[in-house]
C-alpha cells in the first residue's frame, strides 16, 4: 500500500513540479531563453504573496490576484528592459545575466527577510484530507495544486493553438526574424512571453508556500526541479512539461520510500536516464 | 614588431604579435613585479597576506579552467563545482583512508576528479546548449548527494581533517603555510602557462574554430570529440587539484560547501565576465577585482553579493568582452597573445 501511496502523493507533488516548469517552458520554448533566475522568481513571488497574506489579512489563494498582476508586469518589464538585449544565438550572455539576477534577487531577500523559514498559513485547508480508503488519503492542498496546474496547462494549451497571440507565439518560435518581416513587434512578443510567464510562476508559489516551508535561498532547487521537467517533457510541449513533473514528482516519492535521503537524488538520477537515452526529451515538438 | 619586418614574410599570414608593443612592454613588467613580489611573499607578509594570495590563486585556477571551457571551447557549464567538490573528497580519502602523503594525494584528487568526468562528458556531450548546461549542474548535484550518503565521510554534515595528516606537509607552522601558500602558486602558475600555449598550438586554433561554429570545424577535418574531451577534461583534472587545495587549506569538508554552486561555480563565473570572456588576462584582471571588492565590502555580507551580481549584469549588457576586453581593443594590447591575427602584406605600396 506504501507504494501505491508513494505513487499518488508523487503524481500531486510532480503537479507541483509542472507547475513550477510550465512558465519555463512557455519562455524556453517561445524564445529559447534560459532563465537561471526562474527559481529565485518564485520564491520572490512568494515573499510578495507573504507581504501580501500578512498586511492585508488575505487568505494566500486571494493573494493571488495581487501577487499574478504584480509578477506579469515585472517579467513584461524584465524581458523588455534586461533580457531582450541579450537575446541571441549564443546562450552564454542569458546564462551570465539570469545567473546576476538570481544572485541578486537571493541577497535582497535574505536582507530584507532574513534566512528564517516562512509558511503561507492556509487555515483549514493546511490540513483537510480526502479520504480514499482506510490507508489511503490525499491532502485538498495537494490536489488542488494539481488540479491548477493541469488547469494552467490546459488554459496555456488553448491559448497557443486557438488564439491569435498564441499563433504569433508559436511562430516566433519558429523563426523569429521572419515573424518581423509580418510586421510583428519581436520585443513586444517576448515581453508578453515572461510577463506570462512569471504570472504561472507566482501561482506556482503560492502553492508552494503554503505546501512548504521556503526561504531566500530555496529558488536554485525550484529551478532544477523545473528545468528537468521541461527537458524531459521535451522543447515546446506543455503536456510533456507535465509528465516530466510527474516523473521527476513520482521518482523522488519512490526513492524517499526506499530511503529518505535518496529522494532529491532519484529524481536526478531518472532525469540523467532519461537524457542518456533521449537526449531531446520524451515529446519534444519544436527543433532546437 | 614594425610593419617592414612583416614584408619579408609575406607568407605568413596568421601572427600572433600585438601592435601596441611598448604598452604590453608596460604590462608585462608589472606582471613580472606582482610574480616577484608573490614569490617573495612568504619572507616579508603576514600570515594573513598568504593565505588571501593562495585563495586567490586557487579561484584564479577555476576561473581560468572555465574560461577555457566556456570562452574558447563554448562548453557553457555551470556545473564545475563538481570536479572542485570530488577533488577535495578524494582528497579526504586518499589522505585519511589510504595513508597517501598529502602532496602525492593532491595529484590523484586531479585523477580521481579525471576519472569521474569521463562518463560525466559522455552523458553531458549528447546535449547542446541549454541542455548541456542544466545537464552539468544536475550532475554536480548527484556527486553532492551522493557523498552525502557517505556516512563513513560524515555524510550530510561532513567531516574534518586529522593533525597527524596536516603535520606530515612540515615540522613548523611556518613551514607548513609557506609550503601550502607554493604549492596554491605552483598550480596557479602552471595551469595559466599550460593554457597558455595549449592555445598557441594548433589545439588552440581547433578550440575556438569549434566554439565559433562546430560544423565548420568539423568539415575541416577538426577531431571536435577529442578536442571537447580534452579541454573538459583538463579543466576537471585541474579543477580536482584546486578543490584538494582548497580543502587542505580549510581542513574541513561538507557536501554543502565542496558542491557549492554559489562558490565555485557563481563566483567563478563572475570574476571571468567581469574580467573579459575569451582571453587569458580577463580572469587575472576579474580575479583581481572580485578579492579587492570582497576586502572592501567584506563587512557587508550579502550586499557585497548583490553589487557583484549588479556589476556582472552590467558588464555583461554593456561590455561584453569584460574590463580586458575593453582595454585590449581601446588600446589594441595583448599581454599573452593567443588570437591568430591576419596580417596583409603591404609588399608594392
Amino acid at each position: 500500500m506504501s507504494w501505491i501511496d508513494a505513487i499518488l502523493q508523487g503524481t500531486l507533488l510532480g503537479g507541483q513540479y509542472a507547475l513550477f516548469a510550465a512558465g519555463l517552458s512557455l519562455i524556453f520554448g517561445v524564445m529559447r531563453l534560459v532563465n537561471i533566475a526562474h527559481g529565485d522568481l518564485i520564491v520572490l513571488s512568494a515573499f510578495i504573496a507573504l507581504v501580501c497574506v500578512e498586511s492585508l489579512n488575505l487568505h494566500p489563494l486571494l493573494s493571488i490576484f495581487i501577487v499574478c498582476p504584480i509578477m506579469f508586469c515585472f517579467g513584461y518589464a524584465l524581458q523588455k528592459v534586461i533580457l531582450n538585449q541579450i537575446l541571441g544565438k549564443d546562450i552564454l550572455p542569458v546564462i551570465l545575466v539570469t545567473f546576476g539576477i538570481s544572485i541578486i534577487i537571493q541577497n535582497v531577500l535574505f536582507e530584507i527577510f532574513s534566512a528564517d523559514s516562512q509558511r503561507l498559513l492556509s487555515g483549514e485547508l493546511d490540513t483537510l484530507s480526502l479520504k480514499l480508503s482506510d490507508t489511503l488519503s490525499i491532502g485538498w492542498l495537494p490536489l488542488i495544486a494539481f488540479l491548477a496546474s493541469i488547469a494552467v496547462i490546459t488554459s496555456l494549451q488553448f491559448f497557443f493553438y486557438k488564439t491569435k497571440t498564441g499563433m504569433v507565439f508559436r511562430a516566433t518560435s519558429d523563426n523569429s526574424e521572419v515573424v518581423e518581416l509580418m510586421g510583428v513587434n519581436r520585443n513586444h512578443v517576448f515581453a508578453l512571453a515572461m510577463g506570462v510567464a512569471l504570472a504561472v510562476a507566482a501561482l506556482a508559489a503560492i502553492f508552494m508556500g503554503m505546501r512548504t516551508n521556503f526561504d531566500p535561498s530555496v529558488g536554485p532547487a525550484r529551478l532544477i526541479y523545473a528545468f528537468e521537467a521541461v527537458i524531459i517533457g521535451g522543447l515546446g510541449s506543455l503536456w510533456g512539461t507535465l509528465a516530466g513533473g510527474i516523473i521527476i514528482g513520482v521518482s523522488q516519492a519512490i526513492g524517499a520510500n526506499i530511503n529518505p535521503g535518496w529522494q532529491v537524488l532519484s529524481g536526478h538520477l531518472v532525469f540523467l536516464f532519461i537524457l542518456a537515452i533521449k537526449p531531446n526529451g520524451l515529446f519534444p515538438k519544436t527543433k532546437d | 614588431m614594425s610593419f617592414t619586418n612583416k614584408n619579408h614574410n609575406a607568407e605568413n599570414l596568421s601572427s600572433f604579435e600585438s601592435k601596441n608593443s611598448s604598452l604590453r612592454k608596460i604590462f608585462i613588467v608589472i606582471f613580472i613585479l606582482l610574480l616577484v613580489m608573490a614569490v617573495s611573499l612568504p619572507w616579508w607578509g603576514g600570515r594573513s597576506d598568504m593565505r588571501l594570495v593562495s585563495e586567490f590563486c586557487y579561484y584564479l585556477v577555476l576561473a581560468q579552467l572555465w574560461n577555457l571551457i566556456a570562452g574558447y571551447g563554448g562548453l557553457v557549464s555551470i556545473g564545475q563545482h563538481a570536479f572542485v567538490g570530488l577533488g577535495g573528497y578524494a582528497f579526504f580519502i586518499f589522505t585519511v583512508y589510504l595513508g597517501v602523503h598529502p602532496l602525492a594525494a593532491i595529484l590523484l584528487s586531479g585523477v580521481f576528479a579525471l576519472i569521474f568526468a569521463i562518463p560525466s562528458a559522455y552523458l553531458l556531450f549528447r546535449l547542446y546548449g541549454a541542455y548541456f548546461a542544466v545537464g552539468t549542474w544536475v550532475l554536480a548535484e548527484v556527486y553532492r548527494l551522493g557523498f552525502a550518503q557517505v556516512t563513513t565521510m560524515g555524510g550530510g554534515s561532513g567531516m574534518s581533517l586529522p593533525i597527524n595528516i596536516i603535520k606530515k606537509l612540515g615540522d613548523s607552522k611556518f613551514d607548513r603555510e609557506m609550503l601550502l601558500y607554493f604549492i596554491s602558486l605552483i598550480l596557479a602558475l602552471s595551469v595559466i602557462a599550460s593554457i597558455y600555449f595549449v592555445l598557441r598550438s594548433s589545439w588552440g586554433l581547433a578550440l575556438t574554430a569549434i566554439r565559433d561554429s562546430e560544423t565548420a570545424a568539423e568539415s575541416l577535418g577538426v577531431k571536435k570529440r577529442l578536442i571537447k574531451y580534452s579541454v573538459y577534461l583538463f579543466a576537471a583534472f585541474g579543477a580536482g587539484m584546486a578543490g584538494s587545495i582548497i580543502y587542505l587549506n580549510k581542513l574541513r569538508i561538507s557536501p554543502d560547501s565542496a558542491f557549492s554552486v554559489s562558490d565555485w561555480t557563481v563566483n567563478i563565473i563572475f570574476i571571468v565576465v567581469i574580467g573579459g570572456l575569451g582571453t587569458l588576462e580577463g580572469p587575472i584582471i576579474g580575479a583581481l577585482i572580485f578579492f579587492l571588492l570582497r576586502e572592501i565590502l567584506a563587512d557587508f555580507g550579502s550586499i557585497y553579493m548583490i553589487f557583484l551580481g549588479i556589476v556582472a549584469v552590467i558588464v555583461m549588457l554593456k561590455f561584453p568582452k569584460g574590463i580586458w576586453g575593453f582595454i585590449s581593443s581601446y588600446f589594441n594590447i595583448e599581454i599573452f597573445p593567443v588570437r591568430r591575427k591576419l596580417l596583409i602584406s603591404k609588399k608594392g605600396t
